[in-house]
């Protein structure tokens, strides 16, 4: 062995020689399994970014194409994606709804507005200024408007669709396809048995906002029964949380003027 | 391969089971048991955690801070971890959607801080990686039978495809919608629990006190 290398080894053997207890060697060794974890973390984050984004997406087409599925020959429908201005409910052409990502402009101050505390029933503090929607036409007739939806539930923002029928009045679907809700409580956002409960409910009683999650289970034949879907045993945030984000979305702040013009012109 | 190495490997299999002797790790056992597919990714998790991290920290086990031992433990556990996370949501979203928050909480199973404390920190990396995967493998063959039962008699179905065609599709057999409920893994784990011991009667705990028959009250 040459010197150097003894020398070397020599510092190694020293290091390696020092007891478990010596606080330089407790602070050498958690430091370096430290950096040897984030290390590990960090490059399996960043090398695996590109396909669970890819899976995300993937899923958030998924239950579009889920809500759409539900119309008879969905095989022959034409999906439009359009972007919309919330303030004015009018479509703004310039916007490449492909290229627009809503959700990264509610977080930027040049892109959103800032919702005043007493209107911003779904827990949001900011929304993007417009919004893509998605237009679901049928032999040149729009069967079916699907908008995008999210509010806070209990732990986690709600992230989710909404479809309504071409006169706004019906409900087609209402699918989330991210939160972080309690495993077996809130989660239940996402099973078939709840999910599917909405499909034909009524949104409005004339001017009235009826739509909503019931208290408790809605007995079928009862008043509530047009407009609520049962409620969630021991999941009583989120449900009020998907209550209050329909409020807030079909309400005069979210999609109101869009769905008033869209009613006009009859899609 | 020596003779300690098979030990390690097939001891925790039955005569130690992580779950039925010591009943570590019932916690998942009762989240991930609905379906036999999340209970199969569910024990590769737990197997690639367990083998990989009794194998990293033996191989520091010499120069292991004393004071500090438990926290770096948790460290390299929860590192791989949040890698098998990662991992799912990248190869298998669908899985990691229905594991929801319990690949996270294998960071909290006991089984693994407890195979690391007190094996990997004792033995040759060799003996650890052998011990780790018996003790993955004696946890997962637990967790795929209680998939396996609670999956067939909840929807007559396994991995998804019709076994036992059900009442509602035409067939005979009616589900026990018990068997959907976390609780059933509770009853299933019972019945393996006393099965093994009925096997191997040398597993059944001593009894720890007797209670002493209370005196009537009256007579003086």
């Amino acid at each position: 062995m040459s010197d150097s290398g003894r020398n070397g080894g020599s510092w190694w053997a020293r290091f390696r020689a020092l007891p478990n207890d010596n606080p330089v060697k407790t602070v050498a060794i958690t430091l370096a399994v430290a950096l040897a974890g984030s290390v590990l973390v960090a490059g399996s984050a960043v090398l695996l970014k590109p396909l669970q984004l890819a899976n995300k997406e993937a899923e958030r087409r998924a239950h579009i194409a889920e809500i759409v599925g539900q119309l008879p020959d969905a095989d022959e429908v034409q999906v439009d994606a359009r972007v919309v201005d919330l303030a004015t409910g009018d479509y703004v052409p310039s916007i490449d709804p492909f290229q627009y990502d809503q959700r990264r402009a509610a977080k930027d101050p040049d892109q959103s507005v800032e919702i005043p505390d007493e209107e911003d029933i779904a827990g949001l503090r900011r929304r993007a200024r417009f919004a893509t929607v998605y237009l679901v036409r049928q032999a040149g007739e729009t069967r079916l408007v699907i908008l995008p939806v999210r509010g806070r539930g209990f732990g986690s923002m709600l992230y989710g669709y909404l479809g309504l029928s071409g006169d706004t009045n019906t409900v087609a679907g209402l699918s989330f396809y991210e939160h972080a809700e309690t495993p077996g409580l809130g989660a239940l956002i996402d099973a078939p048995e709840w999910k599917n409960q909405w499909r034909g409910k009524a949104v409005w009683d004339g001017p009235v906002l009826m739509l909503g999650v019931g208290a408790g289970r809605v007995e079928p034949g009862s008043l509530e029964a047009k407009y609520q879907v049962d409620g969630l045993t021991g999941a009583t945030w989120t449900a009020q949380g998907v209550t209050n984000l329909l409020h807030y979305w079909l309400g005069e702040h979210g999609y109101g003027p869009y769905l008033e013009k869209l009613k006009q012109r009859g899609g | 391969m020596g003779n300690g190495m098979t030990r390690a490997l097939v001891a925790p299999l039955v005569g130690n089971n992580p779950i039925t002797l010591q009943i570590l790790g019932i916690c998942s056992a009762l989240a991930v048991t609905k379906t036999l597919a999340t209970a199969l990714v569910m024990s590769a998790a737990v197997i690639a955690v367990l083998t990989l991290a009794n194998a990293s920290i033996s191989l520091i086990r010499n120069h292991m801070p004393r004071n500090v031992r438990l926290i770096i433990q948790i460290t390299i556990i929860c590192s791989l971890v949040i890698v098998v996370d990662q991992i799912l949501k990248a190869y298998a979203y669908g899985f990691s959607k229905q594991l929801s928050v319990f690949v996270g909480l294998i960071v909290t199973n006991c089984i693994i801080l407890g195979r690391a404390e007190s094996f990997a920190m004792k033995n040759s990396v060799g003996l650890s990686v052998m011990d780790g995967l018996g003790n993955g493998l004696g946890y997962g063959w637990i967790l795929i039978t209680v998939g396996a039962i609670r999956e067939l008699l909840g929807t007559g179905k396994l991995l998804g495809q019709v076994v036992l065609p059900t009442a509602a599709d035409g067939g005979w057999f009616e589900p026990l919608a018990l068997m959907l409920l976390p609780p059933s893994a509770f009853f299933i784990i019972g019945f393996l629990i006393w099965a093994i011991r009925t096997w191997r009667p040398a597993q059944v705990e001593t009894t720890e006190f007797q209670a002493q028959p209370v005196p009537e009250a009256g007579g003086e």
